[in-house]
């Protein structure tokens, strides 16, 4: 007999759920053949069989919440595997792509002081004394804040099922259970808007350089480098010139303290069959436009074969989203958080602009940069995009660092 | 003619705390006396002397009554001369203790009488006969208070006294009366009594130290009693007449009733302080004192744009360290910063044997204000360490909201009481719950175990009686 066992789910990563089982009790299985996919907040996994044999039991069914270590259910070994397909083994996935923006490392709360009343209070109430709000000098939790605290929980309705009776269903209407995945990304799509506060700017780039640039030498630039050149890794660089100027857009709030960023890991947002998946270029800015397209390049096709890994999402500094690959002439990003700024590329099109007191057509993209107001002010921002702008518009410029 | 950034008139506990606080912001400033020693009335003719007397004439009476008992075998002879002179070497060594606080912090010291002269202009008449005139940004007015007179009774330094007086009497009158049962009084005639004197307290109101809890009070006047103040509560002052070696008093009943004529060999006047302003120039820059002589302020802001005012002249209690924090507070919002003074946490103490001292609000206050509340009281006479120094008198009362345990008010009539509502202080001020107190060990044996116990009581575990 072999426990199927949930495994390891990583990096501060501490239940999942179970989302599908491949197999029913009973039905043969090879060993390594998956069994049942998990979803955690961050990625997806599949765990597959241990042994060659029959599913006996199933103890997590499809919705149950497990913890690493935690059994899913069990094969016979070597049980009569009659009708046991010969099917090529599947070899372990790695996790499948995670849709979630880069999650933000665990915080650590700031030391709550609780006054010895309120010390006592939390201790038999079990209340987390990191989550009373104190009144007292310099934040600290009176006797007073505690019993409150204590009041408050009593005083809450029971959790989750009263809050969401589920309204009914009417004809030609169905009702699909959110993955957890997409939980995530409303939840902290959500959480985003409601700590930040984001604003966006606008500008525009006339797009004829670059492309000036890419018609040129499109072909050397393959032949030498191995990768395609593309529009991205001018943006990278553009946005790590701008973030240079503009920090602030380059780091984010922690509590009552400013976190400045000296690195530059980049978040390139890459649509897939499940979502959006933003993986992160790392210290993008020691390396060469060649280096940034192959990065994303890569990225890219995991992400496309669901291999991104956890660390290729986390602890991105800034993020780059670009809707123009789907038609979207303009749209306002919303923030990764905790980051503070995020560019919005979009749709290349053609239109009359004025030159020189002349109409002339160019190809012109929106730009729009979605921004934490609290840190980042409007003349920073403009300035970002200003900079961004420049440096599109006149390549040059990032060759000479100006 | 100089410019100051602050120019302080008055050099007492308000004053020269204002002045250290200008030094330490790098303001330059000026503080203008018109004593030869800084230190105000709190030094030279208030707090300091009679605390050099009250301790003095406290082990002049442990000696005669104590110490025997103790079996220390002793026949004090009072030196008042020499009593009177070691008082007067304490209080000049804390003056000059100012001045260098004046020098070490870069505060120019002018003598003199200083007035305002118009907005942004202080004029000193000095000690020299010259007239100096001083521009400053903002003035700061902190010139204290003066005791109260009363009507029909003249104070003239010699038979009828006021505070100052009664600190340097050159002898131990036989009998003296004590108009006024405040802390002054009770400090002052306690003293006398010490060295020799019968003393009687009249006081028009029908209780002892207003503004002391009732139950507090109470106990305190019974424990004097025993001790041999003699008071005659509810009874007015009609007239005084000053003769060659006796006072003669008219005394009627305060609510009304036939007049009475008492007699002693001197008169103590101690019914309480009034605000010092006169000749202050006040009206050349508008401020018009309040009924009762006090000048109004937001903050320590008067009416008049760069004029400020801290201390006795202003409202609130008339102590030398509530003068400190306004002085402080008041330098502070002058150089930007946020200077703040929470009045119900400035502590009153009676220096008397017992002592009393209170922070908060007392019983009465409470129900005045229809506050829900939980008391726990501990006495003394159950305090190991009070106990073996034989000072068993009074007790602590600790008082919590019923609610939330905060601590609201904390009373204490017993040895030391002054020193141990320094605790309780703290604690209100980080807005600590009684069991707080109770939780947190105290030393064994001291009689800060007193507080604790108290504040255990709050809650109805009060372990030690």
């Amino acid at each position: 007999m072999a426990d199927i066992m949930t495994p390891a789910l990583g990096e501060s990563v501490s239940e999942a759920t179970v989302a599908r089982w491949t197999k029913k009790p009973g039905d043969a299985v090879r060993k390594d053949e998956i069994l049942v996919e998990l979803e955690t907040d961050k990625v997806s996994l599949e765990v597959a069989a241990p042994a060659d044999g029959v599913l006996e039991s199933i103890s997590a069914e499809e919705g149950a919440t497990v913890e690493p270590g935690a059994v899913l259910g069990r094969v016979k070994e070597g049980a009569a595997a009659a009708a046991a397909p010969a099917a090529k083994p599947a070899p372990a996935k790695a996790p499948a792509a995670a849709p979630a923006p880069a999650p933000a490392p665990a915080k650590a709360p700031a030391a709550a002081v609780l006054a010895p009343s309120a010390q006592r209070i939390a201790a038999e109430g079990g209340l987390d004394p990191a989550a009373i709000p104190g009144s007292g000098k310099g934040g600290r939790v009176t006797k007073a804040d505690a019993l409150a605290a204590l009041e408050a929980r009593a005083a809450a309705p029971p959790p989750a099922p009263a809050a969401s009776a589920p309204r009914e269903l009417h004809a030609r209407e169905e009702r699909i259970r959110m993955t957890r995945l997409r939980q995530t990304i409303a939840r902290r799509l959500k959480e985003a808007q409601q700590t930040a506060a984001m604003l966006t700017t606008f500008n525009e780039v006339d797009m004829s350089a670059v492309m000036a640039l890419r018609n040129t030498y499109k072909d050397a630039f393959e032949k030498t480098h191995g990768v395609k050149m593309g529009f991205m890794g001018f943006f990278v660089r553009a946005c790590i010139h701008a973030l240079k100027s503009v920090p602030e857009v380059n780091a984010e709030i922690d509590g009552q303290d400013l976190i400045y960023k000296n690195h530059y890991d980049i978040g390139v947002a890459v649509g897939t069959e499940r979502g959006l998946v933003v993986p992160v270029v790392r210290d993008a800015d020691a390396l060469s436009l060649a280096g940034i397209e192959k990065a994303i390049g890569e990225l890219g096709k995991k992400a496309r074969d669901g291999a991104l890994a956890l660390d290729d999402l986390q602890g991105g500094t800034f993020t780059i989203s670009n809707g123009g690959v789907y038609g979207s002439l303009m749209s306002t990003p919303i923030l990764n958080a905790p980051q503070s700024g995020i560019l919005g590329m979009h749709k290349i099109q053609e239109r009359p602009v004025a030159v020189n007191g002349q109409v002339v057509i160019r190809p012109m993209m929106y730009l729009a940069l979605s921004y934490d107001h609290r840190i980042v002010d409007g003349q920073g921002a403009v300035t970002f995009l200003v900079r961004v702008k420049e440096a599109i518009e006149d390549p040059q410029r990032l060759l000479l660092d100006i | 003619m100089s410019q100051y950034d602050v120019v302080i008139i008055g050099g007492g506990p308000g004053g020269y705390n204002a002045a250290i606080r200008a030094g330490q912001l790098g303001l330059k400033a000026a503080i203008i006396e018109m004593r030869e020693t800084l230190g105000g009335t709190c030094l030279n003719v208030g707090c300091m002397p009679s605390k050099a007397l009250l301790h003095a004439s406290e082990l002049y009476e442990a000696a005669n009554r104590e110490f025997e008992h103790l079996g220390i075998e002793v026949s004090p002879r009072l030196n008042l001369t020499q009593m009177m002179a070691q008082k007067d070497e304490s209080v000049s060594a804390l003056t000059k203790g100012v001045d260098f606080l004046m020098k070490k912090n870069k505060v120019e010291r002018i003598l003199g009488k200083g007035r305002l002269a118009g907005p942004g202009r202080v004029e000193v008449d000095g000690a020299d006969g010259k007239t100096v005139t001083l521009e400053a940004r903002n003035i700061v007015i902190a010139t204290g208070s003066e005791p109260s007179g009363l009507p029909g009774v003249a104070v003239d330094g010699e038979r009828i006294v006021d505070s100052t007086g009664a600190l340097s009497l050159a002898e131990v009158p036989k009998t003296m009366i004590v108009i006024g049962a405040g802390i002054i009084g009770l400090e002052l005639g306690s003293v006398w009594r010490r060295l020799g004197a019968e003393v009687t307290v009249i006081e028009y109101l029908d209780r002892i130290c207003p503004g002391m809890d009732a139950e507090v009070a109470k106990t305190f006047q019974r424990i004097l009693t025993k001790q041999g103040v003699n008071f005659r509560l509810g009874s007015k002052v009609t007239g005084a007449k000053a003769g060659k070696s006796r006072v003669e008093l008219t005394v009627e009943p305060a609510a009304g009733g036939g007049a009475e004529t008492l007699s002693a060999d001197r008169v103590l006047l101690a019914i309480g302080r009034r605000p010092y302003t006169a000749g202050l120039g006040l009206e050349t820059v508008g401020i018009v004192p309040d009924a009762r002589g006090f000048i109004e302020t937001d903050h320590f802001r008067t009416s008049a744009a760069g004029v400020w005012a801290v201390g006795d002249v202003i409202h609130g209690p008339m102590l030398a360290h509530k003068a400190e924090e306004d002085g402080v507070a008041c330098i502070e919002l002058i150089a930007g910063k946020a200077g703040h003074v929470d009045y119900n946490l400035v502590p009153s103490v009676v220096y008397t044997t017992p002592e009393v001292a209170w922070v908060g609000r007392n019983e009465e206050q409470l129900k005045a204000e229809g506050r829900a509340y939980k008391a726990g009281k501990f006495p003394f006479a159950a305090n190991s360490r009070a106990k073996i120094n034989h000072e068993t008198d009074g007790f602590v009362k600790v008082l919590a909201d019923a609610a939330t345990d905060e601590i609201l008010g904390v009373h204490i009539l017993g040895p030391q009481a002054g020193e141990l509502i320094g605790e309780y202080c703290v604690a209100m001020a980080f807005r600590a719950a009684s069991e707080d107190i109770a939780r947190i060990c105290h030393p064994h044996p001291t009689r800060s175990e007193a507080g604790r116990q108290a504040a255990m009581g709050v809650e109805g575990w009060t372990m030690q009686a």
